[in-house]
Formats: structure tokens, C-alpha cells, sequence
């Protein structure tokens, strides 16, 4: 039942986001539409799976609603941040810094979705990848402390997909 | 009644501030020098700043009793590819030498970008 289960829906998650995309896309709330995204759900990630080698192990769902929520927030706070720099720091006094953030995360979507939240958060750009992957290159648009930068990175973005993708 | 009027309100004032994140996202890109400071400004006010158009379309929407929900899916996507976008612009800049020489990375040999042979 299970093995059945596996080979039918082999990314639950892929599935219903699928679903809800589907239901996004058409604009209307109805049992036709459900089914079709869900069937539509069902076929495409079994027909990609060859391109999907290995989920990651461990996803935890509640976890990462949490950090999305944590997220949109630091994305709201450091905009405002942002755009008082751009607006009363002259270039001339901008501290620009390059931090390398080493990293403790292995799987490739962990660490995709850490650069990708560096990016998102205004002020930090993720710009490089180490050549083995045990860093991760980090601009900075205006720091005086580039260590508390890099530490903030560490306990505010790092240990919370450590604790998601176990 | 009172409820459109609010809503009319909410979508007059999310306009205003998403277009002032966009205008100060276009200063950041005039003003700055560097081509890697000029990166942080668009990308960055960029998310806000189309966010709040967004959330004001999704409003005025449901304002006007056709309710719509694709734009919840264009912010999706845009938050999805804008980190790609501005990686691989960052990428190029460190390619082309056009900003400073970032520091060596700790426990690696070189960062990837740097890790190709030397034209000749």
C-alpha cells in the first residue's frame, strides 16, 4: 500500500502545491478544478521523478510556514532600512563588505533556499558559492560590523533550516 | 458601503507606498557607483515595492466583486527568481573583475566562479 502510495504520489508536497497553483491559475473555487489540478499534480511530478533523484529526508512543514512568516517580516523591516540608505548615505561614505558565511547545511535545497532568503532580505546579496560548498559568498550594501552581519545570517536563517531540513 | 470606501483607501495608500519603494529603488540605481552596490537597490525595493501593487490589485479586485487571486502567484514566482536573477548578475561582476576581489573562502580552494582556467 505504501510502496503503491510512493509510486503514485512520489512528492506529496510537489502534489499540492501543483493543486493550489492550478486553482490559482483558473481563478475560480470548484470540485472540477480541484480534481484537475489534482490530477494534473499526480502526472507531473511522476513524469519529471527521473529528474528528482533524491527528496531531501527530512521536511518539516510546520517549521518552515514559521520561517517564511519570520521571513516576509525581516523582508519588511530591512527594506525600510534599505531604502533610508539609499536615500540619506552618500556613496562616498557607504561601507560595502564581502562576508563569507561558512556553511553547516549539506543538502542542495537547504543551502538554495538560505542564499535565497540572503538575497530576498534587502541589504545582502548571496553572490558565490565555494568550489567544494562549504561557504557561501555574501555582499553587504552598508556595514560597519561585517562579523555581526555574519553571525546574524548564522542564527536567524541558518540554525532554522538546519531544525527544517533534518 | 463603508467597506468599499476602506478598501478604496487601503488600495489609494498600498499604490502610494509600492511606488515610492520603486522610485527609491531607481535613486539607489542612479546614485551608486559600484556595480555590486547598484545591485542591492532594484532587486531589493523591488520586492515591496511590486508586493504592494500587487496586494493593491488583489483589493481593488475584490472592490469590484470579481475577486482575483493570480497576483498571490506572480509574487510567488517573482520571489522565487529574483534571488536567481540577481546571483547570477553578481556572478558576472565577479567574473569580469568589476568589483573588489572577494576574500578566499576558509575551508575551499577558490570560490566557483573563480574556479575556471585562464583564457590565454
Amino acid at each position: 500500500m505504501t510502496r503503491a502510495f510512493q509510486w503514485l504520489i512520489p512528492h506529496p508536497l510537489l502534489t499540492l502545491i501543483l493543486t493550489i497553483v492550478w486553482m490559482l491559475l483558473q481563478n475560480e473555487l470548484s470540485a472540477g478544478m480541484l480534481v484537475f489540478g489534482f490530477i494534473l499534480g499526480i502526472i507531473i511530478p511522476w513524469s519529471t521523478s527521473i529528474w528528482w533523484p533524491d527528496t531531501p529526508k527530512g521536511f518539516r512543514l510546520g517549521k518552515m510556514i514559521r520561517y517564511s512568516f519570520i521571513v516576509i517580516w525581516d523582508i519588511i523591516v530591512a527594506n525600510i532600512e534599505v531604502a533610508w540608505i539609499v536615500l540619506t548615505v552618500p556613496s562616498s561614505k557607504l561601507k560595502p563588505a564581502w562576508i563569507v558565511v561558512p556553511l553547516e547545511l549539506r543538502e542542495p535545497e537547504a543551502i538554495t533556499m538560505l542564499a535565497g532568503t540572503i538575497t530576498l532580505t534587502p541589504g545582502t546579496v548571496s553572490a558565490d558559492l565555494s568550489d567544494k560548498g562549504h561557504s557561501l559568498l555574501v555582499h553587504v550594501l552598508h556595514t560597519d560590523d561585517p562579523d555581526a552581519v555574519r553571525d546574524d545570517i548564522k542564527t536567524r536563517y541558518e540554525a532554522r533550516l538546519l531544525e527544517i531540513f533534518t | 458601503m463603508t467597506l468599499l470606501i476602506i478598501g478604496t483607501y487601503f488600495v489609494g495608500i498600498t499604490l502610494l507606498i509600492g511606488s515610492g519603494f520603486i522610485l527609491v529603488g531607481v535613486i539607489g540605481l542612479l546614485k551608486f557607483n559600484d556595480p555590486m552596490t547598484r545591485l542591492h537597490a532594484p532587486t531589493k525595493v523591488g520586492t515591496v515595492g511590486i508586493g504592494m501593487l500587487l496586494i493593491a490589485s488583489i483589493v481593488h479586485s475584490f472592490d469590484l466583486g470579481e475577486p482575483s487571486t493570480h497576483e498571490l502567484l506572480i509574487m510567488a514566482f517573482l520571489f522565487v527568481t529574483a534571488p536567481i536573477s540577481a546571483n547570477f548578475i553578481a556572478k558576472v561582476n565577479i567574473h569580469r573583475r568589476a568589483c573588489d576581489t572577494p576574500p578566499a573562502p576558509p575551508r575551499d580552494d577558490t570560490w566557483s566562479t573563480l574556479n575556471v582556467e585562464e583564457e590565454t
